[in-house]
C-alpha cells in the first residue's frame, strides 16, 4: 500500500542517491582532513537512513491516494503563471508581466468580468511598480517602450 | 545595572527618533495585518518586506522587521477570537476558548485580555531579554568552531524533537535544507557544487527564495480554489472592558505564560508555536475548573496569547548574543542584518550599542503601539479578510515575486522559489513540516565550516567536540533527545507532541 510517508521517505532516499552519484566529481578529502565532497556525501548517507526509517516505518500513515487533491489542478496553473512571470519578466519587464498575470488569474482562472479583472490587474502592477521602483527605490525590471 | 540604564538611555535616544518611530509603526501595522491575513505566516511576511528594507539603516531595517514579527504575534489573536481562524499558527490555542467567548458575547474581553496579556508579556520578556543577552554575550565570546559545531546540531536537534510530528521526518527535512545549503562555492576551497553551471547559483540559495517559496507560494498553492468568507463577529468598543472577575482570572495565567514563554523562545526550534501550546497545557492542568476550557475559559486566551508573544523576545536572545537563529524568523532577521554589513554574535552588543539597545528600546515602543493599535482599530483590521480570496492570492504571488526578485534582482531567484513552493505544496500535502528546510539552508554553511574548522584545529581529531567541555555539553544534551525520543517512540501513545496539532489548518509557522 502506497501511503504519504512509504512514497516521501522513498523520494528522500532517491534524492539522497542523486546526490551521493553528483557528488563523484568533487574531491573527498579524507576522514580526518574533509574535501568539498565530504559534507554533502555525508548528510546525504544520514538522509539515505532518514529516508529509509521514514519509508519503513510508515506503513500506517495515510494513503497518498485518501489525500484530498483537489486543488492539484488549480495549483498547477498557478505554478504555470509564476513560471510566465519568470520568462516575462525581464523581456516584457515587471508592469506588462504582472498585469498579463494578474488578469489571467482573476478573468479567466477565477472568472471575474473583464473590466474589474483588468482594474483589479492593472492597479496591483502599476501600483506595486510605483511602491517599490518609485518609493522604495527597488530597481525593477523595465520592457519595450520603457515601460 | 546603572550600566544597564545609561544603555537603555541611549536605546530610547534611538528608539524616539522620528524616523526609527515612523519605522517601527510600519512595522507594527504591516505585522498585525500579516497576522490577520490567514496563510500569510510572520515567516513569509518578513521574507516578502526584506527587501524594501535595504534602502533603510540597519537599526530602521531590524526595527521594522522586528515590528513585523511581534505585530504578527498580536494580530493572529483577532481572527482567532473572532472568526475562529488562527492568523498564524501561534494562535491556534487562542482559537478554542476566544472564540467561545465571543460567542458567549465576551468578544471584546477576549480581545483586550489578548492585547494586554500580550502587551505585558512583550515588554517584561524585553527586560529579561536585555538582563540577559549582555552576559550571555560575554560567555560566548569563550566559543569557537568546536562549540558552535555543536550548538547548530542542537538547534537542529531541538527543532525536530520540538516539532509537530514524528523526530525522524522532521529530522530529514533538517537534512534537506542542509543539503540546500551546500548548492554554491564551498568557501574553504573554492569549488562549485551542485551548481552545474548555473553561475547564479555559485552564492548558494538564497534564504528568501527559500522561505517565501517554501511558506507564501506553497500556502497559495495548497489553498488554491477556497471560497472563503466566513462569519465576523464585531465586537463594540465599549464592550472592550473584562469583567472584574475576568481580569483576576487572566492575571497568574499571563505571569505563567510570560516566563513560560520567554523559556522557550530561548531554546531553538519553533518557539512561538510551541510556547502557546504548552501554556494552554499548563493552565488547563493549574486550573480547578479545567472543564471550563473549550467553553470559554479566560485563561485559555491569557497564558497562550501571553507565551507567544514573550517567546518572540526570547527568541532574539541567542540571535543577538551568539549570532546563533534559534528558528527560520530570527534566521531571516540576522541575513537581514548581515545586509546591513552588521554582524550579530558576541561582540555586536560592544560595536554597535546604539543599533542593540536602540533595538531593544523600539521594543517597548512597538509594544505600546501594538496595544493603541489592536483594540481600538481591531474592526478596521478584520475587514482585510472581507476581501475575497479570489482576488488575495493573486496579490500574494505578486508580492512573493516582488520580494524575491528585489534581493538579488535576479530571475533565478524567483525559479528557485516557484520550485520550492512547488515542494513545499507536495510536502504538505504528504504530511512533512517544512519549516526545518529553511533552518537547515541557512545552517549548512556554518556547520560545514565549523565542523572542517574543528578538524583543522585538532588535526583531524574528532574528539575535539567531546573533550571541550562545553562542546560535550551540547552534544551530550543533543543525544539525550535523541535518546528520549527513541523511549518515547517505544513507549508509544506517551509521547505529548502527538497530540498537538500544529498543522490545524495547514500551516507551520
Amino acid at each position: 500500500m502506497l501511503t504519504t510517508e512509504r512514497l516521501g521517505g522513498s523520494a528522500l532516499c532517491l534524492l539522497a542517491l542523486f546526490v551521493m552519484w553528483e557528488s563523484r566529481r568533487l574531491p573527498l578529502g579524507t576522514w580526518h582532513n574533509p574535501g568539498p565532497g565530504y559534507f554533502p556525501v555525508l548528510l546525504a548517507v544520514v538522509l539515505l537512513a532518514l529516508g529509509g526509517l521514514v519509508a519503513f516505518m510508515g506503513g500506517r500513515a495515510p494513503r497518498v491516494a485518501d489525500v484530498g487533491w483537489g486543488e492539484a489542478g488549480q495549483a498547477l496553473v498557478i505554478l504555470g503563471v509564476c513560471a510566465f512571470i519568470c520568462f516575462g519578466l525581464e523581456r516584457l519587464g515587471y508592469r506588462l508581466t504582472m498585469l498579463g498575470a494578474l488578469l489571467f488569474l482573476v478573468w479567466l482562472v477565477e472568472r471575474r468580468r473583464l473590466v474589474a479583472a483588468l482594474g483589479f490587474a492593472a492597479a496591483l502592477a502599476f501600483g506595486s511598480f510605483y511602491l517599490f521602483d518609485t518609493l522604495l527605490r527597488v530597481p525593477l525590471p523595465r520592457g519595450p517602450f520603457n515601460i | 545595572m546603572v550600566e544597564t540604564l545609561q544603555n537603555l538611555g541611549l536605546g530610547f535616544s534611538v528608539a524616539l527618533q522620528p524616523a526609527v518611530l515612523l519605522y517601527a509603526f510600519v512595522g507594527c501595522v504591516v505585522g498585525t495585518l500579516v497576522g490577520v491575513l490567514p496563510g500569510v505566516g510572520p515567516l513569509a511576511g518578513i521574507s516578502l518586506l526584506l527587501p524594501a528594507t535595504f534602502g533603510l539603516t540597519a537599526t530602521n531595517a531590524i526595527v521594522m522587521l522586528a515590528g513585523i514579527y511581534y505585530g504578527a504575534m498580536y494580530g493572529g489573536s483577532t481572527t482567532s477570537i473572532l472568526m475562529r481562524i488562527p492568523g498564524e499558527a501561534a494562535s491556534v490555542m487562542t482559537c478554542i476558548d476566544g472564540y467561545a467567548m465571543a460567542r458567549k458575547g465576551r468578544a471584546g474581553a477576549a480581545l483586550a485580555i489578548a492585547a494586554i496579556g500580550s502587551f505585558i508579556a512583550g515588554t517584561v520578556s524585553v527586560v529579561a531579554l536585555m538582563l540577559l543577552a549582555p552576559p550571555l554575550a560575554g560567555f560566548a565570546l569563550r566559543f569557537g568552531p568546536p562549540e558552535y559545531f555543536a550548538l547548530l546540531l542542537l538547534g537542529l536537534l531541538v527543532l525536530a524533537y520540538m516539532s509537530g510530528g514524528s523526530m525522524v521526518k522532521s529530522l530529514a527535512m533538517a537534512v534537506l535544507g542542509l543539503l540546500l545549503g551546500m548548492i554554491g562555492i564551498d568557501q574553504m576551497s573554492g569549488y562549485f557544487r551542485f551548481a552545474y553551471g548555473v553561475v547564479e547559483l555559485g552564492d548558494g540559495l538564497g534564504v528568501v527564495p527559500i522561505a517565501v517559496g517554501l511558506f507564501g507560494i506553497a500556502e497559495v498553492l495548497a489553498t488554491a480554489g477556497q471560497e472563503v468568507p466566513p462569519q465576523v463577529l464585531k465586537p463594540k468598543l465599549r464592550e472592550l472592558l473584562p469583567s472584574r472577575r475576568e481580569w483576576r482570572e487572566s492575571v497568574m495565567p499571563i505571569g505563567r505564560g510570560t516566563v513560560l514563554g520567554f523559556l522557550i523562545g530561548i531554546i531553538p526550534g519553533s518557539a512561538h508555536i510551541i510556547s502557546s501550546f504548552v501554556s494552554y497545557a499548563v493552565e488547563r492542568r493549574l486550573s480547578r475548573h479545567p472543564e471550563e476550557f473549550g467553553q470559554g475559559a479566560v485563561a485559555g486566551v491569557a497564558g497562550p496569547e501571553s507565551a507567544n508573544n514573550s517567546a518572540t523576545s526570547g527568541a532574539f536572545v541567542p540571535m543577538l548574543a551568539l549570532g546563533v537563529p534559534s528558528g527560520p524568523i530570527p534566521a531571516v532577521m540576522l541575513a537581514a542584518l548581515m545586509v546591513h554589513g552588521v554582524s550579530p554574535g558576541p561582540l555586536l552588543i560592544k560595536e554597535q550599542p546604539a543599533l542593540f539597545w536602540g533595538f531593544i528600546a523600539s521594543m517597548y515602543v512597538g509594544n505600546l503601539m501594538l496595544l493603541a493599535l489592536n483594540l481600538p482599530m481591531v474592526g478596521i483590521f478584520v475587514n482585510v479578510l472581507r476581501v475575497p480570496y479570489s482576488l488575495l492570492y493573486p496579490a500574494i504571488i505578486m508580492f512573493c515575486v516582488v520580494g524575491v526578485y528585489a534581493v538579488n534582482g535576479s530571475v533565478v531567484d524567483v525559479w528557485i522559489a516557484i520550485v520550492m513552493g512547488a515542494l513545499g505544496y507536495v510536502l504538505r500535502k504528504l504530511g512533512f513540516e517544512t519549516a526545518p528546510i529553511v533552518l537547515g539552508a541557512i545552517l549548512a554553511p556554518m556547520i560545514e565550516l565549523a565542523l572542517r574548522q574543528s578538524l583543522a584545529m585538532s588535526d583531524g581529531q574528532y574528539m575535539i567536540f567531546v573533550s571541550r567541555p562545553i562542546s560535550g555539553t551540547l552534544l551530550a544534551f543533543g543525544a539525550a533527545l535523541v535518546l528520549l525520543n527513541l523511549v518515547s517512540w517505544l513507549g508509544r501513545g506517551l509521547d505529548w507532541r502527538r497530540r498537538i496539532p500544529l498543522d490545524e489548518k495547514g500551516e507551520n509557522l
